[in-house]
This record gives structure tokens, C-alpha cells and sequence, in this order.
């Protein structure tokens, strides 16, 4: 059924679909719309059975989804900016456990200085945790994901974070199409965990593994990482044939024929990016455009194969490494390493800047024309920096 | 289940076996469950691993062995479950230093989920496990009144890291952070968290302090932690040998005297109202008698001695001792 709705309710209500039996959340602008949502799901008993724990932290919101799913009930929490880092040691645990916990990022970035808008500092400051990262492009994309995620997560025993740029999409109402319940359990069966906290078969879960083992338990990491690298396409097309509409995962290719310059972006700002290619287009430019739904594990033969015919590639980022520059351009790079394409950086949409089509129009021309540096902050104003940039 | 109405005369051994089977102390009971089996690495001597046994035997005995562990960072994990070997004989978590409440709350969230409140969960960890780095999600987990036993193993420092001193250490102590070098040597003074208190100001069903020296006194207290439903509290002394500085046959004896001296008061709170006190078994030993058998108070009694600080602890063990109670008045 197709609904007007808030995005972060669009996602509340998919993930009641998903009936998770634990859930678990600390307040943190912009994701409390989404447990706000869940908790009233919960009292209602639209959601049964299921706890809804309120906890006194984010680190202790993971810490609680940890316990849940190793007890084998099917465990989400969500979370943003400041509250994902202070989950950062309970990230890296829950991925090391191979517990399938799903958990909305709602991106925003990180301070100093504190701000409370999107960009993707947040989730790309933990893209080595281990967790599987889906960035959305849409409300409609991030409800779908959920549903993804959870098959995911309990097919491989791996957690999975679901990015949904803050304000931009869980604040924005849009049209969602939600599946009944039926379908989504065609989709998504019931929990079965790989190894369950039960006094009937006591196992001990969390040994310490000396230098003997370690090596080996972080390889079984990197071959899952690879697995979901396979079943994501795999549940994506899945997922769409149930659903009746497409589920753009891994990449999500916008007007690629011919095109001799690609755009690689991740979540909602793919809208202006698509808006753009086509002006660019009607002015008879060969510009085209590639989501990056699955950043985590990094679909570098996909990436590879979807670029094949590209001249250059300019990867929109909002998230950056001081010093170096681009975080996904780092990655795409070595998927490209043996083809003959150049890729560049534009840093965009920091801490909520706006992404407008000017600007893009601007830059992506540039970049087409040969004529864009390697690393471009879009939008810089030169006046508010200049003192600073004298000093130094 | 209820525990044993024992009425063994010594108080120093783990079960008179002499008695009927069902009047023993889970410890004396051939049958016990073992819970946390021999071969284990633990140091010789060491209280926790004694502590551990103990309570949680008590606690599969108290649940019909319906029983799940999340078990903090810190020594007791890491000298259990060298992979791939376990001493664990119970479903058995272990997940960070600082969340084991709250990953414990998870797994009791989950089991009322499911329908399955006839599990129980017991968390555990060390003074720094909880006092420091776990003390928010223990709070979080006593102010939500989550169904979880959680039991501190208190050895009154960072004993897994070399000694190091934690928000449990008493004053005065020699730590490897807490040197026994200046004018003040040692741990300072007017320092710490007294966990016990402050679990009782969260007003759950049941907190009790105990240690390894009175294996029934422990187990009772286990049984009756189990009988309450929500957020419950045992806080257990558990000598170190290595970190105190003591002789490892000394163990018991230490926790004998940490509270015939009123170091460590043992009392029963329900509901943030202390409902029973063990009265010292008779005239208080004096201070000194706990400090000098431990080398990490040595410097009080070098040349010269420091009377000043040991008078100082006497003070602390006199305040306890008036606190909860615990001389025996002499009859008229």
C-alpha cells in the first residue's frame, strides 16, 4: 500500500513488518522519529512480541542487542553521528560474534564542531567493523534495505547497518509503498541463529583467541564479507520479484550506455545527481551515473564491470579523510586499478550543505571537459577559510 | 528452589558431608553442579575462580540448571575460555569489559520475548568490570529493574592488567598505579565507590554482600537473589593472592577477616532497606591483623610505622562496624 509518510516511519514500519523480538534504542537526533515510532508499535501490540528497551546509552544499546541476539531473538537498534562512536567497541564485537543485528544509521556527521545534519562521517568512520553498510537513495529504498538487511544478516550471521541520510530522508515525507506482512515473511523467515545461549546445549560464545587462531577467525571474516558480496544481488533481485519493483543493490546504474563520465555517489543525493545527468545529457554530454547501494563489503567486480566503458569517474562523497581526501574514491581506485579510467574526488554536502544541481552541473561539466583537480570540496567558501589558511 | 535449612556447625569448611543430602551445601553435595570445572588457569588460591564456583553452582541449583552467564571482560573470562578450551558447564556470554549488564539485559529481554522467563541470567565480572568502566549499564540495567542477577567478584584492583586500582580499591593500598612512594603512599584516601549503597539507592529487589569465606552464607544469598524477580546485586570479596601481595592458602582467611575487622560489612537490603547484617562473631579484630598479612599495605609497617594510616582504616572499619550494626551487644 502506497503511503504519504516520513521516511524514518516508512522504516519503522518496515521494520515492524520484520518483527524483530528485541528492540533496543538511546535517543540521538535525527533517528529518534524511527524509535519513537517502534516503541509506540510496541505498546500498541502492533509489534508482538517484542521488548522495547529503553537504555541509558548508545553503547549500551548495542550491548543489549548483543545479548538479545546471541539468545536468539532478532535484534535491531538504530542510532547517528556521536551515538555510532560511542558503539564503536560493541560494533566491532557484534561483527566479531557474527551476530545478525540490524541497525538504522541515520547519517549525520561527527564534532568537533558539534552538527547535527548529514553527511556520512558517521557509518564510513566504521566501514573495517566488519558490518555489512546499504546506503538508501530514497525512503522508499531505505524501507526495502531493511527487509534486505535482515535476510542478510541471519543468512550469513553478520550485522548489518542500514545508512539513511538524517533529515534529508528520515525527516522527508514521500510516497512508500509498504508490503503487507505476508509478503514479507515469504521474504524474511523466522530467525534461526547459527549457535543460541540455550542451558539445554550450553556453548561458551566470546572464548579469547590467541595468535594459534586469531589469524584464521579474521579470514572466516573477510570469506563472509565476500559471501554477502554474492547473496546481495542475489536477495536484491529476490526481494524485487516479491515486491514487484526494483531493488537497486549494490550499485544502482543511472543512464550508463555511452556514458564517458560517471558520477559515483551513495544515498539520497543520487536524486540530483540522476536530475543533473539528465541536463547534462540534453546538452549532449555523454555523463551518466552509478549508486553505491552496498558500500560494505565493497563491490569492486560489480564497480569494475558497471564502469568498463567510462573514461572518468568523479566520486561524490560526504565523508573525507583529512590529509588523503576521498574514502570511497580510495576503494574504487584499487577496483580500477587495471582499467584505464581516472577517478576524482568531490567532497559535498558536509554537515548538511546543500548539494544543488548548480553545483553539480559545474563541477561534473569541469570534470568532463578534463578540467577538475583531484580533489574538489564543492562549494568551499574561500572567505570563511582564508584568514586561517594566512596563519597557517 | 529453596535452600537447605543447613545447621552445620562449622562455618569454615565447604559441608559437613556427614549431614543428609538434602540438608547440604551445594558444595557438599556430590552432585553439585560443577559449573565451572577444574583445569581451568586460574592462579592458585585465587578467590574469584573460588567465588565464581560457588555462586554460580548455587545459581543452577536455585534454577533447575535453567541458567544463562554473561560474563564481563577481566580475569574470570580470560582464565576460562583460552580457545578452544571452556570451563564453562552453562550457556556462557562474553562480550566487552564494560557491558556485561547490559548485554545481560539483552539476553533477558530476549527470553521474555520468548516466552522463556524460566531461564534466568546471571551477570559477572570483577571490581573494574563493574564498579568502573561497567558502571553505567549496571545502573542502567538496576534503574530499568532488568531481571538479572549481577554478581561483582571484587578483588579491590585490575588484578587480569598487573594491579592496577580501580574505583574498589581500599585506601591505602599499594597498586602498580597507586605506588607506595611520596608522603601518601598508596591509595588515597576518600576515594571510591561503594557499589552495594549505591545499588540500593536504585531500590532493587535485593542486594548482598558476601565472600568466599562462608561458602553457605554465599550460596544462601545466591538462592535468595533468586527468589526475586528484577534487577538484584551481589557484591562478593574475593582475595587475590598476587594482586594483595598474600600467601595463596592465606585467601580465606583474608575474607575472614576483611570482615571480622568491619572492613567488609555483610548485609542483606531489599527494596534499598538493609533487612539483615551479619554481627561480627565476636570482639572486633582489629585492623592491623588484615593489613599486615598483605604486602601491598607493607609500607604501613615499615620503619617507621605509619600508625597515622592505619589508624585511618581502623576509623573506616569503626564507621562500618556502627553503619550496620554489627557488634554483638553483650548481654546485661
Amino acid at each position: 500500500m502506497r503511503d504519504q509518510v516520513e521516511g524514518s516511519h516508512a522504516i519503522a514500519r518496515a521494520v515492524v513488518r520484520c518483527r524483530p523480538q528485541v528492540v533496543c534504542a538511546y535517543p540521538i537526533s535525527p533517528q529518534t522519529h524511527i524509535v519513537e515510532a517502534l516503541a509506540a508499535a510496541v505498546r500498541t501490540g502492533e509489534l508482538a512480541p517484542c521488548e522495547f528497551v529503553n537504555v541509558e546509552s548508545e553503547f549500551a544499546a548495542l550491548s543489549v542487542a548483543i545479548g538479545a541476539s546471541a539468545a536468539g531473538s532478532r535484534a535491531y537498534t538504530a542510532t547517528s553521528s556521536q551515538g555510532l562512536l560511542f558503539m564503536a567497541e560493541a560494533l566491532y564485537n557484534a561483527a566479531g560474534l557474527g551476530l545478525p543485528i540490524v541497525m538504522t544509521v541515520a547519517n549525520r556527521a561527527l564534532g568537533a564542531p558539534i552538527n547535527i545534519w548529514n553527511d556520512h562521517s558517521d557509518s564510513m568512520s566504521q566501514r573495517d567493523s566488519g558490518w555489512v553498510q546499504l546506503y538508501a537513495a530514497s525512503n522508499q529504498h531505505a524501507a526495502d534495505l531493511h527487509l534486505l538487511a535482515f535476510r542478510l544478516a541471519e543468512e550469513l550471521s553478520v550485522p548489518v547497518m542500514v545508512c539513511v541520510d538524517g533529515f534529508v530522508l528520515t525527516h522527508a515525507f514521500e510516497a512508500v509503498d509498504l508490503p503487507d506482512a505476508a509478503r514479507v515473511d515469504r521474504f524474511l523467515p523466522a530467525f534461526r541463529p547459527r549457535q543460541v545461549l540455550d542451558p539445554e546445549h550450553p556453548v561458551s560464545i566470546g572464548a579469547m583467541v590467541g595468535p594459534d587462531a586469531f589469524t584464521e577467525v579474521r579470514y572466516l571474516a573477510h570469506t563472509t564479507a565476500l559471501r554477502a558480496t554474492d547473496r546481495i544481488p542475489a536477495l536484491a533481485a529476490e526481494l524485487a520479484s516479491v515486491l514487484g519493483r526494483p531493488v537497486p543493490a549494490p550499485l544502482h546504474p543511472y543512464r550508463l550506455a555511452g556514458a564517458e563520465t560517471v558520477v559515483v555517489a551513495l544515498g539520497s543525493v543520487l536524486g540530483t545527481v540522476q536530475d543533473t545527468v539528465d541536463e547534462l545529457r540534453q546538452g549532449g554530454r555523454k555523463v551518466g551515473a552509478l549508486g553505491l547501494t552496498a558500500f560494505r563489503p565493497f563491490p569492486a567486480a560489480a564497480l569494475r564491470q558497471a564502469l568498463t566503458g567510462a573514461t572518468r569517474v568523479v566520486v561524490l562523497e560526504r565523508a573525507f579523510t583529512p590529509g588523503v581526501g576521498g574514502i570511497v574514491t580510495a576503494d574504487l581506485r584499487a577496483a580500477l586499478a587495471d582499467l584505464d579510467v581516472s577517478a576524482r574526488t568531490v567532497v559535498a554536502g558536509l554537515g548538511g550543505r546543500a548539494v544543488t544541481r548548480d553545483s553539480l552541473r559545474r563541477v561534473l561539466t569541469a570534470a568532463h571537459e578534463d578540467a577538475l583537480a583531484p580533489l574538489t570540496f564543492l562549494d568551499l567558501r574561500r572567505d570563511l577559510v582564508a584568514s586561517a589558511e594566512r596563519g597557517a | 528452589m529453596a535452600y537447605p535449612d543447613v545447621r552445620q556447625t562449622a562455618d569454615r569448611t565447604a559441608g559437613n558431608r556427614l549431614l543428609p543430602l538434602r540438608q547440604r551445601a551445594v558444595q557438599a553435595d556430590p552432585d553439585r553442579p560443577g559449573t565451572l570445572a577444574s583445569g581451568h588457569r586460574a592462579c592458585q588460591g585465587c578467590g574469584e575462580a573460588l567465588g565464581a564456583r560457588w555462586v554460580l553452582d548455587a545459581a543452577m541449583r536455585a534454577t533447575g540448571g535453567r541458567l544463562v552467564t554473561v560474563n564481563a571482560t577481566g580475569c574470570l573470562e580470560v582464565f576460562t575460555t583460552p580457545y578452544p578450551e571452556t570451563a564453562w558447564r552453562v550457556a556462557w556470554l562474553h562480550s566487552l569489559f564494560g557491558n556485561a549488564p547490559a548485554v545481560a539485559s539483552g539476553v533477558a529481554a530476549a527470553l521474555r520475548a520468548q516466552g522463556r522467563t524460566d531461564i534466568r541470567v546471571v551477570g559477572q565480572g570483577g571490581d573494574g568490570g563493574t564498579v568502573d568502566i561497567g558502571f553505567g549499564t549496571l545502573s542502567g540495567m538496576f534503574e530499568r529493574d532488568d531481571d538479572v542477577l549481577y554478581v561483582c567478584y571484587d578483588n579491590e584492583a585490575y588484578m587480569n592488567t598487573g594491579v592496577q586500582r580501580s574505583g574498589a580499591t581500599p585506601p591505602a593500598a599499594r597498586t602498580s598505579t597507586t605506588p607506595a612512594l611520596g608522603p601518601a603512599p598508596g591509595n588515597p584516601f576518600g576515594q571510591g565507590k561503594d557499589v552495594p549503597r549505591i545499588a540500593m539507592a536504585h531500590e532493587v529487589p535485593y542486594v548482598a554482600t558476601a565472600t568466599v569465606a562462608d561458602p553457605r552464607d554465599l550460596e544462601r544469598k545466591v538462592f535468595r537473589a533468586m527468589a526475586f524477580r528484577g534487577a538484584r546485586y551481589l557484591h562478593v570479596l574475593v582475595p587475590c593472592p598476587l594482586g594483595w601481595g598474600a600467601a595463596p592458602h592465606d585467601t580465606i582467611h583474608l575474607a575472614r577477616l576483611a570482615v571480622q575487622t568491619g572492613l567488609f560489612p555483610l548485609f542483606e537490603a531489599e527494596a534499598g532497606e538493609v533487612v539483615a547484617v551479619t554481627r561480627l562473631p565476636g570482639p572486633k579484630v582489629p585492623v592491623a591483623e588484615y593489613l599486615r598479612r598483605q604486602r601491598r599495605y607493607a609500607h604501613l609497617f615499615a620503619e617507621p610505622p605509619r600508625t597515622d594510616v592505619i589508624a585511618a582504616v581502623q576509623a573506616i572499619a569503626d564507621r562500618n562496624i556502627a553503619r550496620y550494626g554489627l557488634e554483638v551487644v553483650p548481654d546485661a
